[in-house]
């Protein structure tokens, strides 16, 4: 043993204790020893203790601020004690130092109860008609640090309430504390300083511009930050007290994102919703999609009994029994007269709105009940001939059966990456919370984000990217032609987020492909619906199996024959046919059915094309929440229960596994895996997803095969549109996160808080198109035209973009076309 | 995107201006506090379309702007006179009759019995003779108590009967001389002044500057012959310490 | 003790005629120390012997606080890694807001250049090329002035590129505030300065190491930077031969209220008011003291027991209260305390910023009890509560506003309490009319 190690030995005998970790302190803090880790703030040390220190502005996502002066404790720093209370959410620990909080100092008790008599002088004390009243850290506190009186007597300070700052959120200033949370919220968190701080000293208050309101896609977080009743929903006020709430965690629905939440139910209905706690996906918030859009569980148009269209071709209300019989033998005759020539069978159509369990059952009834591999999860415009084929060799190479846990890319990484570029991707409309990392990445200085697309979104313009413009199209020439340095930038700790859209584009997929094989950039593929990615690996796709094994596999498929108890070569060989493959067959007479789950024909490339299809399919199966114009061409309706009333799990687009729970039982409401394995069994076979349970063990003894991450495609077909003489333009178009989406159906306090539709292009299209800032403009195809008013912004030249689904803007369905469009553009028109 | 731009409202002219103050300084949004001094030198107060053109031309949401525009009592959001009429009616202006001045401003500038209330504007705002009267905090010019200001020069050691003068006078259109500082203009002139665009700055500083009371001290000292130590002929600045 | 005298350095040119002109400032020395600076024998000095210079000067900060200079000027970290990588930044504080306080308006009406010539020599020491003077809006005569004075420099070549040929830039903006006392603290000054609302900021980081824009920045008082030209040009020794050990050097004080002589008086350090008193010919029309602040109002009342006080940094606080900025009030006999501490509680409230709680709320509170008292609606239990929120606000609130805003009410219910209980109700028939003499007592 050195003579050094003695010396250390000695020292750490003398204090006899072991010694402090690397990179902590060690501090006293009531008494109590305690090591942290360097630069912990004071307060977080304290809740680890268990030591609970009353406060409000402070909120471990957002900056320090210091301001409301609660959580004040004694500080003792290299012997001396500090001459003031200090605030202990934003000292940082330090070695020696001794804290001493409420329950060992007086004066830190006394400090703690005077700015709470303070807090209160001016606080209307309504909590028996306030919505927070219950759970309230202002109550609580009160309670728990406060004065059992007040000497306040004089005159209180009053506002007009509530001030409505959006269609959803309501101010009630009298209650507010000026913690900062929101503000601080909107302005760090979602970039959307869009609510401030207005006037000063005693009249300070929280506010919004007079010419715009707090639209934020985050605006509900601050209903739940705010430590105070101050702000409230229009959709959730006065409706409950929270003791009179059943709180069960649950999964988003609405997006790909993941996010945890939790449903707050009161007499078989959803009061509310909230953002869960899952530090790994979306930390403590949500978007208001998430929070608000659940009305769609009360909606007129749900569907509620089984519906058979009877001879006279009305659909009517039928029994279980009759309704699933009727659908039984539709297929079954379908089925028989099928044939592998004419390949005129049944086609299964299931959506991405599915758990991971009932896109099993849909990718098992097409190959077990019809016998087919023509099945597809993609209820989106997939690019026409190639586009779809396309995508499905990427996922299969670089996406299917990928998860944190197994090495994949993960929120973290996003966070920790040098550079991420998305491509086909405008993560605030289409991923919130992918969006809230990156803006989190940007903010801290770590990462930078480009953004391969054609305007400066406010995504954009928040996650602080740098936008490589693209001509709708030209996406994957831009990206063959990449700057050297940003290339460079792409080696070393990078990600490419890709999303669905990228299947608009021929080409594309191959060309990200491409990059990140070149360059060793990591992958990441962001979809929309929250069911997308797991229908992926659940083997609702037409050339692959559950667990990601390709159909064109003959070992794959004998494992699958095994697991599923089927007679070696049992599975259908040949690769299933697309989405718009499918409905092309079936337009041109070469289907006999359709098995579809909750595709809205709106939502695809051609709309006409695809309401055709379903006319012309002999025989459609329609299993659905909502009354859609799937309904109305349908043979048989089977509804299904929604998330509320059942169990079962999403992968979220990192891959992770999202399990819930039944929020409340609904007796009738059953899953789709459960409705497909009774009309199985209709048609005599066994399905094995009777219960979600079953269904889900039945997957995971498919273990994943890994994606291969492969260059399976070496033609890259890339155009370089050229930019169209006036009146022409290029249309450029994805969706938006709150607009005509099914699911965000009878809220209209959220629908006011949407962006609005306008008609995009820069100035000198402007010029060449005749069209003015502000004025009505109309973008026309052969089939059909839409009016809006036109903005502008810097697109590429000749380039116009609309939203694709907005009120007034719902391109695919007025329009039949979609991404990359020629259309034409004239001034005028009515909207 | 952009938004509808307050194009018709701010005109070239102003424009570049916004644009001088923004290249002032080493981050755009320092120009805010001065760009809001112009916009009250073209509008008179700062209108919601002051608040878009500061919005648009610093890339800030106009909720941003509004926060800032609330916090400062210089920033008026209503249509000001075309003289700002300021009576410091702190503690010690007010123990010497600022307090007085004040009301008796109140009283002669209000009309029908009505006294006229703070930041409220007698006359068609703009209009020649047209005042906006307003109580203020510490001016700066204790030992001149008590004081006002009319767009923000100086009148020192007024009295009630010295203030209403003043005030008839600028009613009546007159400008009389402050006490120190520059002639008199008008609000917005000052205003645009503040942005920091003088018309002739050379002429502009001439003019007493300091009252008796600022000077008391020197010439007492030189009456007597006070004075600081004389200076070293020569000093040698210290040597850097040596580096530990 | 020998007689005391004044010592005019920073007021010595104010009589001179035009002494706001760049030729009057040069005729009497002005600009000598920044070529010495710039222009030595051997070439410009290394900028640390400058801190060095006015760290052994013992320049204490003349804003209010008091903080060593030289030792403020050392924090700015210096290197080309890290923070002290990013570009230094002086700025000026100007905002003079402060009741009582008229002492850098007047220097910046009569003197600018001395400010400018400070800044150029201390933006030199820092290392900043950029230099902003944020001056009170309503100072709008001193904006002329320092502007024209800026003008000026860079017409010499004092200021811009290649400073007397040193191969040092200096770039200065003259920037002028919107009306909030606040943004006299220099934090919210910042803030301020970056178009903001003038509300503090968390310290740490300092200012030295996270100023503006997030970059080292040495905030000063104008009469502290007006003081370095003298300094380079006297030494520390001739600084020091001013004042007393720990607080050295001259300084403006502002006599004003009930004084025969109101004005600005430069004496050093360590004077009394009593001394102070004679040059300004005692009490107006002989009547006498009653309550007075050595530094404006947040500094704690003193009375007249605290004639003999040294008005030194040490000597106010030994006394109870703090040197301030050495603006003396003055009020007599004829003034009512408690309506004096309801005027300056309106300003308090007024000014404050509304960012944290004790501020906010309790300068809320304590105006209504105060209006309520002098209203003659007060009780004797108002009293009690109003120490014990000015206790719940002082140390507890986010910036020293909070603390200024009890000075008035703490200290004046410390000398004056019985006058706050003459005013309550509870000796009715007696209360607010007892004392109808005093001004304000029947506002
Ligand atoms: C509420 C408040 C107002 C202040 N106002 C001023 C002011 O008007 N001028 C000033 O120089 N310092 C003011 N200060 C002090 C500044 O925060 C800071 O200490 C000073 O500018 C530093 O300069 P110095 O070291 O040269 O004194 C104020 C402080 C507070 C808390
Ligand atoms: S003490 Fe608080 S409210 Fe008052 S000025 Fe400072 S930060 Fe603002
Ligand atoms: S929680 Fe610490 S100051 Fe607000």
């Amino acid at each position: 043993m050195t003579v050094t190690q003695d010396v250390k030995d000695a020292k750490a005998v003398k204090a006899d204790q072991k010694p402090v970790p690397e990179g902590h302190v060690r501090l006293t803090i009531d008494d109590i020893e305690v090591d942290a880790p360097k630069g912990e703030i004071l307060i977080r040390t304290c809740e680890r203790l268990g030591i609970a220190i009353p406060r409000f502005c402070d909120h471990p996502l957002l900056e320090p601020a210091g301001a409301c002066r609660q959580c004040l404790v004694e500080v003792e720093l290299g012997g001396r004690a500090m001459p003031k209370p200090q605030a202990s959410c934003t000292m940082t620990v330090a070695d020696g130092m001794v804290v001493r909080t409420q329950h060992t100092s007086a004066v830190a008790d006394k400090a703690q109860q005077g700015v709470m008599e303070l807090l209160l002088i001016n606080h209307p004390l309504d909590c028996p008609i306030c919505d927070k009243g219950g759970e309230c850290p202002l109550q609580n506190q009160a309670l728990s640090n406060g004065r059992t009186d007040s000497r306040f007597i004089d005159r209180k300070r009053t506002f007009p309430k509530p001030l409505p700052i959006s269609t959803q959120i309501l101010l009630d200033r009298e209650r507010c504390v000026l913690c900062q949370r929101c503000t601080r919220f909107s302005d760090q968190i979602a970039g959307d300083p869009f609510i401030e701080l207005l006037e000063r000293g005693a009249e300070q208050q929280v506010g919004v511009a007079q010419d715009k309101p707090f639209q934020s896609y985050f605006s509900g977080n601050t209903i739940q930050i705010c430590p105070v009743g101050a702000l409230t929903s229009t959709a959730y006020r006065f409706r409950s007290r929270p003791f009179d709430l059943v709180s069960t965690p649950s999964v988003c629905e609405h997006c790909a994102s993941g996010c945890a939440q939790r449903a707050d139910t009161r007499r078989g209905e959803v009061q509310r919703r909230l953002a869960g706690n899952d530090a790994s996906v979306n930390e403590e918030w949500n978007c208001d999609k998430g929070r608000f859009a659940f009305r769609y569980l009360t909606s007129k148009r749900r569907i509620l009994r089984p519906l058979v269209r009877g001879a006279d071709g009305q659909l009517v209300e039928a029994s279980w029994t009759d309704a699933l019989r009727a659908a039984a033998s539709g297929l079954l005759a379908a089925k028989e007269g099928s044939d592998a020539e004419t390949r005129r069978g049944i086609g299964v159509l299931a959506g991405g709105r599915l758990t991971v369990e009932d896109a099993y059952a849909y990718a098992k009834f097409a190959r077990v009940a019809a016998g087919t591999n023509d099945v597809d999860f993609r209820a989106r415009p997939l690019g026409g001939t190639s586009g779809g084929a396309e995508e499905l060799a990427f996922l299969a190479a670089h996406v299917v059966g990928i998860a944190p846990d197994t090495g994949g890319l993960s929120y973290r990484d996003l966070e920790a990456a040098q550079t991420v570029l998305c491509v086909a991707l405008d993560p605030e409309e289409e991923s919130p919370i992918v969006f809230l990392r990156l803006r989190k990445a940007a903010r801290a200085g770590r990462t930078t984000v480009l953004h391969l697309g054609q305007w400066t979104t406010p995504s954009v313009a928040k996650t602080q990217a740098t936008l490589i413009p693209a001509a709708p199209g030209s996406e994957p020439a831009v990206l063959a032609e990449l700057d050297p340095a940003v290339l460079d930038t792409l080696r070393e700790n990078a990600v490419i987020l890709v999303g669905e859209r990228a299947a608009e584009v021929p080409g594309l997929y191959s060309r990200v492909s491409t990059l990140a094989l070149t360059t060793g950039a990591r992958i990441g593929w962001v979809p929309r619906r929250a069911g997308d990615r797991g229908a992926l690996d659940a083997g609702a796709v037409p050339t692959l199996l559950p667990g990601g094994r390709p159909v064109a596999d003959a070992d794959a498929r004998a494992e699958v024959e095994r697991a599923w108890g089927l007679r070696p070569g049992g599975l259908p060989t040949q690769p299933g046919r697309d989405t718009e493959q499918l409905l092309a067959a079936a337009a041109a007479g070469e289907l006999a059915a359709l098995v579809v789950g909750g595709v809205d024909p709106y939502d695809l490339a051609d709309p006409e094309a695809a309401l055709h299809g379903l006319r012309a399919a002999g025989f459609v199966v329609s299993l659905e929440l909502h009354a859609s114009a799937v309904t109305e061409l349908a043979d048989v309706v089977l509804p299904v229960a929604p998330d509320i009333n059942r169990s079962g799990s999403y992968l979220n687009w990192e891959g992770r596994r999202r399990e819930f729970d039944i929020t409340l039982t609904a007796p009738g409401m059953l899953p789709d895996c459960r409705v497909l394995d009774t009309l199985a069994a209709e048609m005599d076979l066994d399905l094995g997803t009777q219960s979600v349970a079953m269904a889900a063990a039945e997957l995971a003894a498919l273990t994943a095969r890994r994606s291969v991450g492969a260059d399976y495609c070496r033609t890259s077909h890339s155009r370089n549109p050229l930019a169209p003489e006036a009146p022409r333009a290029l249309l450029a178009t994805w969706r938006r996160l709150i607009d005509e989406s099914s699911l965000a159906v009878d809220e209209p306090h959220l629908a006011g808080t949407a962006r609005a539709p306008y008609v995009l292009c820069n100035p000198s299209t402007a010029a060449k198109l005749g069209l003015t800032e502000g004025q009505l403009t109309t973008v026309a195809t052969e089939r059909g035209a839409l009016t809006l008013p036109m903005r502008l912004a810097d697109l590429p030249d000749g380039v116009v973009w609309l939203p694709a689904n907005s009120p007034g803007s719902r391109v695919r369905a007025s329009l039949g076309v979609g991404h990359g469009a020629l259309v034409t553009v004239t001034p005028g028109g009515n909207s | 995107m952009t938004t509808p731009t307050a194009e018709p409202v701010f005109d070239e002219l102003t424009r570049q201006r916004a644009k001088e103050i923004i290249a002032r300084y080493p981050q755009s949004r320092s120009a805010l506090l001065p760009m809001l001094h112009l916009v009250q030198s073209v509008q008179g107060y700062v209108s919601q379309d002051g608040i878009r053109f500061c919005a648009e031309q610093l890339d800030l949401t106009t909720a941003e702007v509004s926060a800032v525009v609330t916090f400062y009592t210089m920033y008026k959001r209503r249509p000001s006179g075309e003289h700002l009429v300021s009576v410091c009616t702190n503690t010690l202006c007010a123990a010497l009759g600022g307090d007085a001045i004040y009301q008796s401003l109140r009283e002669r500038l209000g009309s029908e019995g009505r006294p006229l209330g703070h930041e409220q504007t007698v006359g068609e705002p703009g209009s020649s003779g047209s005042i906006t009267l307003e109580h203020v905090e510490c001016l700066a010019a204790c030992d001149l108590a008590p004081v006002l200001q009319v767009n923000y020069e100086y009148f020192d050691r007024q009295s009630v009967e010295s203030a209403g003068e003043l005030v008839d006078a600028l009613r009546r259109g007159e400008k009389p001389r402050p006490t120190r500082g520059a002639p008199l203009t008008d609000w917005r002139t000052v205003e645009r002044e503040l942005a920091g665009f003088f018309d002739d700055l050379p002429a502009a500083v001439e003019g007493p500057s300091a009252a008796e009371e600022t000077l008391r001290g020197t010439r007492l000292a030189e009456r007597n012959g006070w004075a600081a130590p004389a200076m070293p002929e020569h000093v040698e600045l210290p040597a850097l310490p040596e580096k530990k | 003790m020998t007689e005391a005298t004044l010592t005019p350095v920073l007021t010595r040119s104010w009589t001179s005629a035009r002494s706001w002109s760049q030729d009057t400032y040069e005729r009497l020395g002005g600009y000598q120390a920044l070529r010495a600076v710039l222009r030595g024998a051997d070439g410009p000095v290394q900028p640390d012997r400058l801190i060095q210079l006015v760290k052994d000067s013992g320049l204490r900060g003349r804003g209010g606080a008091g903080f060593p200079t030289g030792l403020k000027w050392s924090f700015i970290p210096q290197g080309t890694t890290g923070a002290a990588a990013k570009p230094h930044y002086l700025v000026l504080n100007a905002d003079e807001g402060e009741p009582g306080t008229c002492k850098d308006i007047p220097l910046m009406m009569a003197d600018p250049h001395s400010l400018v010539e400070g800044c150029v020599i201390t933006s030199y020491a820092i290392r900043a090329n950029y230099c902003a003077i944020y001056v009170r809006g309503e100072a709008l005569h001193c904006i002329r002035r320092v502007q024209h004075a800026v003008n000026e420099a860079y017409a010499a070549g004092y200021l811009g590129k290649n400073i007397l040929g040193s191969g040092f830039d200096l770039d200065i903006v003259v920037h002028a505030g919107a009306g909030a006392y606040i943004c006299g603290e220099e934090t919210a000054l910042l803030d301020s300065l970056e178009g903001r609302r003038g509300q503090p900021r968390l310290k740490p980081p300092f200012p030295a190491t996270a100023g503006l824009y997030g970059a080292p920045t040495v905030v000063n008082n104008v009469e502290t930077i007006a003081s370095v030209p003298a300094i380079v040009r006297g030494g520390s020794e001739w600084f020091r031969a001013m004042g007393t050990a720990k607080s050295p050097g001259p300084k403006i004080y502002s006599l004003s209220g009930h004084v025969e002589l109101p004005g600005q008086y430069e004496a050093p350090l360590g004077i009394t008011l009593r001394e102070l008193l004679v040059m300004a010919g005692g009490m107006k029309d002989g009547i006498p003291l009653k309550f007075w602040t050595p530094g404006g109002s947040s500094t704690p009342l003193f009375t007249a027991e605290h004639l003999d006080v040294p008005l030194d940094f040490e000597g106010a606080a030994a006394a109870g209260s703090m040197l301030g900025t050495t603006a003396i009030m003055l009020f007599n006999e004829t003034v009512s305390v408690p309506w004096a501490v309801m005027k300056w509680t309106e300003f308090y409230k007024h000014e404050s910023c509304g960012k944290c709680t004790p501020c906010r709320e309790g300068c809320y509170w304590l105006l209504e009890i105060l209006r309520r008292m002098v209203a003659g609606e007060g009780t004797e239990s108002d009293i009690e509560t109003m120490l014990d929120v000015c206790d719940n606000i002082l140390g507890r609130s986010f910036c020293a506003l909070g603390d200024g805003a009890v000075s008035p009410i703490a200290s004046g219910i410390q000398y004056f309490r019985q006058e706050f209980l003459d005013l309550c109700k509870t000796q009715a028939g007696t209360g607010p009319a007892a004392r109808a003499d005093l001004v304000g007592a029947q506002a």
